[in-house]
């Protein structure tokens, strides 16, 4: 890992554990009278969104201004992005702002990966494309050791569209990282063609995985699928994959049902299962608050590359 | 590139915290890094000298708080906590009601955050009646520049209200820079800015024992060669 | 024009093909003695010692990018940069604005290159009007202009219409043309970026399978075998593709196929860091690919090494992935990487380079003379005598007598012949090579007016030491002599 948060692929295993634990810590926060820490007084957040996430957006706000932060929101609807600008000039705007780290969420895969190349600050990638969301991986993972005291040795079973999940793409890396062994179910079409060379099972029965699931996770179907011939329709798409409570039944005691939102309720997951006490999609919520300012801070808590001390020492 | 993310080869974990003070954020949510005694280092304080010590200080945190009502002993990660703990059950054997503890850490409340890579946090624990109105003792192993204590007060504020706020070290080793000073002191030691004072307790090194040795003659030593990040502030 | 085409030059000891050292006398635009020992007097001496002698490479694909899109390269800058990679002669694609699908335009391209005069300009012209893909550009028109259009693409794009593809088949065979097929099953590669494979799942960029491609190549063989017409397939980027070229040819079928030498070396590995500089169409495939391709080009089931030269503006590749332009430069480097890609492994001798990269390309071209080729009219006279030059057919033996007389005109010097051996009276188009070097490739040193060369700040072998144009040097000690 370096001074950006672009892939899972980048972090170890102790860096990961150092974001959770991290999170641990900073999850306390919540629930003082003064929810807000000093630490990144004087640094500058900009949230730079190329695609509509309030919830993400707002995640990261939150954590940023509960740290102290300056925060800078930056939406590509009514700027100069939407008149054309490339992204190239856009990060240098932000660069000549001061921006000490960059929140960057963009259609484009990759896009996260060439901003932190042409800026000093620290970049976050709040989800690029069909690449990687790693913070919501991260929350994921937060949550689920949360919940279940543990991740080593968990089965997780992430349903629905992969191919197009930077969620799950993210997610397969992080819980394998951290020990849990990920299956993932999907009609083929919806698989990338070589899912094989992922560190994870692949099946297409959910039925079956079922009984054996500590987590499951429910992926958002996008709705530009839907007539992409990828299923031939919505409600074949829902009998096969999706979780109702019937479904939820098989499940053991323990295990718990994960959402990264926004849900279809009735497509990929039934209204009583998103409403259910296994359920975390709540928690996930306020979870990711904690998670990004742990992301923040040890980004940005101390001596930064981009400032020199540390650089220099190098 | 810097390791920002990396919890190894971090400066600011383990044996490498080079002022001795042992405070400054070691350690993941309350597990500190033991410490290996140094080699040549002068024994400043033996076991028997420490409990000696925090056990007139427990006598004396009985006096001065009308026989530790209300009190409640926050220990500074790493080595404040056990200090912290080892004080409580002195309280409680003498007064016979248990003692309340906690830990509180300041990492993100220092003010030199920027000299280094990010600092793994230590645990924060509070007693659920929380601070209001109560007798809040920090514990700490050593007390130098004060910046720690500094900013365990900012931490505080942000916690609650305390009726009083004191100070209890195990060391004192002067160089102050703040206008801070301890209510209660194990052993006021005189020392030079390029000595080290290293604590090592059994809950977290294995063995209770207060050293002194020359910075220099520390292999751990940082080579960024700037005192002001070689202390405990 | 001044008097430099009709100065001799004697080239001292340079290994022709790689073998025993040779001298060679270029006299009025023609090889005019090979052998050991030649003196000539008045003669400029070059001194080749050690250095290979290749017959002017040919490129059967480049961007020209003139008319049109003068900010990523001119005919002027393009031919430059073909000198400087050794070769005397390039096919410009026909995706130019406006499209190279009328006889005026492909006229314009064609003059444009004699102007520049650092290697002669081959307009390729676009199968159907405006690269649409829905009717049949005027292929005869441009097929009697004075560029005298022999292949016909619309590469960027693919003739996916099996009917349109068939009709174009069979009607160039009236002037003995050749339909270059950029083979992109359209449907399957919507959107498509890189290599679908373990690269595409895991940088999550939309996949480009290989059977897109490959199901083209198949179609349109049996389409060239059905209807007896000549069909050549453009940059093959897969290890399938090349067993179907290799099946097609197996029955006698006219195919033939070239690669570019960037797929020969590079492979889907490169997009992890997400650098457009390595998004190319077709996109990088995996290592096992280019084993086939290599393999494939050593065996002859690919016929010749193309370019697919395409050069961008900054500005279109720096950005992020998905809106960047697709394409590399390759002229200034060709060579030199099939020199590492091919030669240095073993799998092709420096004849077979010549092989692959000047005579196999100049015979699809039908630039090799076999055809009749075309005298070279007076560059100044150019814009009016194109149509009349277009008619003058020479003898077609490759040795031309009309040359020994020809001063310093180009009107009645040799034919507009490529690809011909290191032998008397062939042209005077040749290359020579250092293959002892190696150096850095650096792009802000290139002719080209762009700088998307994936090869930027790798060690290459090799370096184009000088290049001929029927006897006129354009390229002395590395460097443009113009």
């Amino acid at each position: 890992m370096n001074r950006h948060l672009i892939s899972i692929a980048d972090l170890n295993r102790d860096d990961a554990l150092l974001i959770l634990d991290t999170a641990e810590e900073l999850a306390q926060v919540a629930d003082r009278p003064i929810r807000k820490l000093p630490t990144l007084r004087g640094r500058t957040v900009v949230n730079l969104f190329f695609e509509d996430s309030t919830r993400t957006r707002i995640s990261f706000e939150a954590a940023a201004k509960r740290l102290s932060a300056d925060v800078i929101n930056f939406s590509a609807k009514g700027s100069s992005v939407a008149k054309g600008e490339s992204l190239k000039d856009t990060a240098l705007t932000l660069e000549a702002m001061g921006a000490d780290a960059v929140v960057i969420r963009h259609a484009a895969s990759g896009a996260a990966h060439r901003l932190a190349g042409w800026v000093r600050g620290s970049v976050v990638n709040a989800g690029d494309g069909m690449h990687e969301h790693p913070t919501q991986a991260l929350l994921d993972a937060f949550t689920i050791r949360r919940r279940l005291g543990r991740i080593d040795g968990l089965a997780v079973t992430i349903v629905g569209d992969v191919l197009h999940s930077r969620v799950a793409r993210s997610n397969v890396l992080l819980l394998r990282l951290l020990g849990a062994d990920v299956t993932l179910v999907a009609p083929p079409t919806l698989l990338p063609v070589a899912v094989s060379s992922w560190p994870c099972e692949v099946s297409y029965d959910l039925d079956s995985l079922l009984p054996k699931s500590d987590v499951v996770m429910m992926l958002r179907v996008q709705a530009e699928r839907m007539n992409a011939a990828y299923f031939p329709t919505v409600r074949e798409y829902s009998r096969r994959y999706g979780l109702d409570a019937d479904r939820m039944q098989t499940l053991p005691e323990h295990a718990i049902v994960m959402h990264p939102g926004p849900m279809n309720r009735g497509v990929e997951i039934a209204a009583d299962v998103a409403d259910s006490a296994r359920s975390t999609i709540v928690e996930q919520v306020a979870n990711g608050v904690s998670v990004r300012m742990a992301v923040l801070y040890l980004l940005l808590g101390g001596a930064q590359a981009g400032g020199s001390q540390l650089e220099a020492a190098r | 590139m810097t390791h920002a993310l990396h919890s190894s080869g971090d400066p600011a974990v383990g044996g490498g915290e080079p002022a001795g003070a042992g405070t400054a954020g070691a350690g993941t949510a309350g597990a500190g890094t033991a410490k290996v005694p140094p080699a040549g280092g002068k024994l400043v304080l033996g076991p028997e000298e420490i409990r000696r010590a925090l056990t007139r200080i427990a006598h004396e945190i009985l006096e001065r708080t009308d026989g530790a009502a209300d009190v409640i002993l926050l220990g500074i990660p790493t080595r404040g906590v056990p200090l912290a703990c080892r004080l409580a059950a002195r309280l409680t054997q003498v007064e016979g009601r248990p003692a309340a503890t906690g830990s509180l850490d300041v990492t993100m409340y220092r003010d030199d955050l920027r000299l280094r890579p990010a600092r793994t946090l230590g645990h924060t624990s509070v007693p659920p009646s929380g601070l209001d109105g109560k007798v809040v003792i920090l514990v700490d192993d050593v007390l130098y520049s004060g910046r720690t204590v500094r900013a365990a007060l900012d931490a505080l504020g942000d916690l609650g209200r305390p009726r009083t706020v004191q100070l209890a070290v195990l060391v004192d080793r002067g160089h102050r820079e703040l206008p801070i000073r301890a209510d209660y002191v194990g052993k006021n030691l005189p020392t030079s800015q390029r000595e080290v004072v290293h604590v090592l307790l059994n809950e977290v090194d294995g063995q209770d024992a207060v050293m002194l040795t020359t910075g220099l003659d520390q292999a751990a030593q940082p080579s960024a060669g700037d005192a002001r990040i070689e202390t405990d502030r | 024009m001044t008097g430099d085409g009709a100065q001799p030059w004697l080239i001292r000891g340079a290994r022709l093909l790689g073998g025993p050292a040779t001298d060679l006398l270029l006299a009025d635009g023609l090889i005019v003695e090979a052998g050991t020992g030649i003196s000539a007097r008045g003669a400029q001496v070059l001194d080749a010692d050690g250095l290979i002698a290749l017959p002017g490479l040919v490129d059967l694909h480049a961007h020209l990018r003139e008319p049109g899109r003068e900010d990523a390269e001119t005919v002027q800058t393009g031919t430059a940069a073909a000198a400087l990679g050794g070769f005397t002669a390039v096919h410009a694609m026909a995706n130019t604005d406006p499209v190279a699908d009328t006889a005026g335009v492909v006229e314009q391209i064609w003059r444009l290159g004699r102007q520049a005069g650092h290697c002669d300009v081959q307009p390729v012209g676009a199968v159907t009007a405006g690269l649409a893909g829905s009717r049949l550009a005027e292929l005869g028109a441009m097929a009697d202009s004075a560029a005298r259009v022999r292949i016909f693409s619309d590469d960027g794009r693919c003739v996916s219409d099996a009917v349109l593809m068939r009709r174009a088949l069979e009607y160039v065979k009236a002037f003995d043309g050749v339909i270059a097929q950029h083979a992109q099953e359209p449907r399957l590669t919507e959107g498509a970026q890189v290599n679908e494979g373990e690269v595409s799942g895991r940088v999550g960029l939309t996949g480009w399978p290989a059977v897109a491609e490959e199901a083209i190549i198949a179609r349109d063989c049996l389409l060239a075998a059905h209807v007896g017409s000549a069909l050549h397939v453009c940059h093959v980027s897969t290890a399938g593709s090349v067993e179907i070229i290799r099946w097609a040819k197996s029955k006698g079928w006219r195919v033939t196929a070239e690669v570019t030498p960037h797929h020969l070396l590079l492979t889907d590995e490169l997009v992890a860091g997400y650098d457009p500089v390595y998004k190319v169409n077709p996109p990088l495939r995996t290592a096992a690919d280019v084993a086939a391709l290599r393999q494939g080009l050593a065996d002859g089931t690919i016929d010749c090494v193309a370019t697919d030269h395409a050069p961008h503006p900054v500005e279109e590749k720096d950005t992020e992935w998905q809106v960047a332009a697709f394409g590399m430069t390759g002229l200034e480097t060709a060579l030199r990487v099939v020199h590492q890609a091919m030669v240095q492994p073993g799998l092709l001798d420096w004849a077979g380079v010549a092989d692959r990269m000047s005579v196999r390309p100049a015979a699809i071209g039908r630039l090799d003379g076999a055809a009749g080729a075309v005298r070279v009219p007076a560059a100044g006279h150019a814009h009016s005598s194109g149509r009349q030059a277009g008619g003058t057919h020479g003898s077609g033996s490759g040795t031309h007598g009309s040359g020994t007389h020809g001063g310093g005109s180009y009107e009645a010097g040799p034919a507009l012949v490529h690809g011909r051996p290191l032998i008397p009276g062939s042209p005077a188009n040749l290359a020579l090579y250092d293959e002892a070097t190696r150096s850095v490739v650096d792009p802000t040193m290139h002719a080209s007016r762009s700088r998307n060369t994936p090869f930027s700040g790798v060690e290459l072998p090799g370096r184009v030491q000088a290049t001929f144009l029927r006897g006129r040097p354009t390229v002395l000690d590395g460097k443009l002599t113009r």
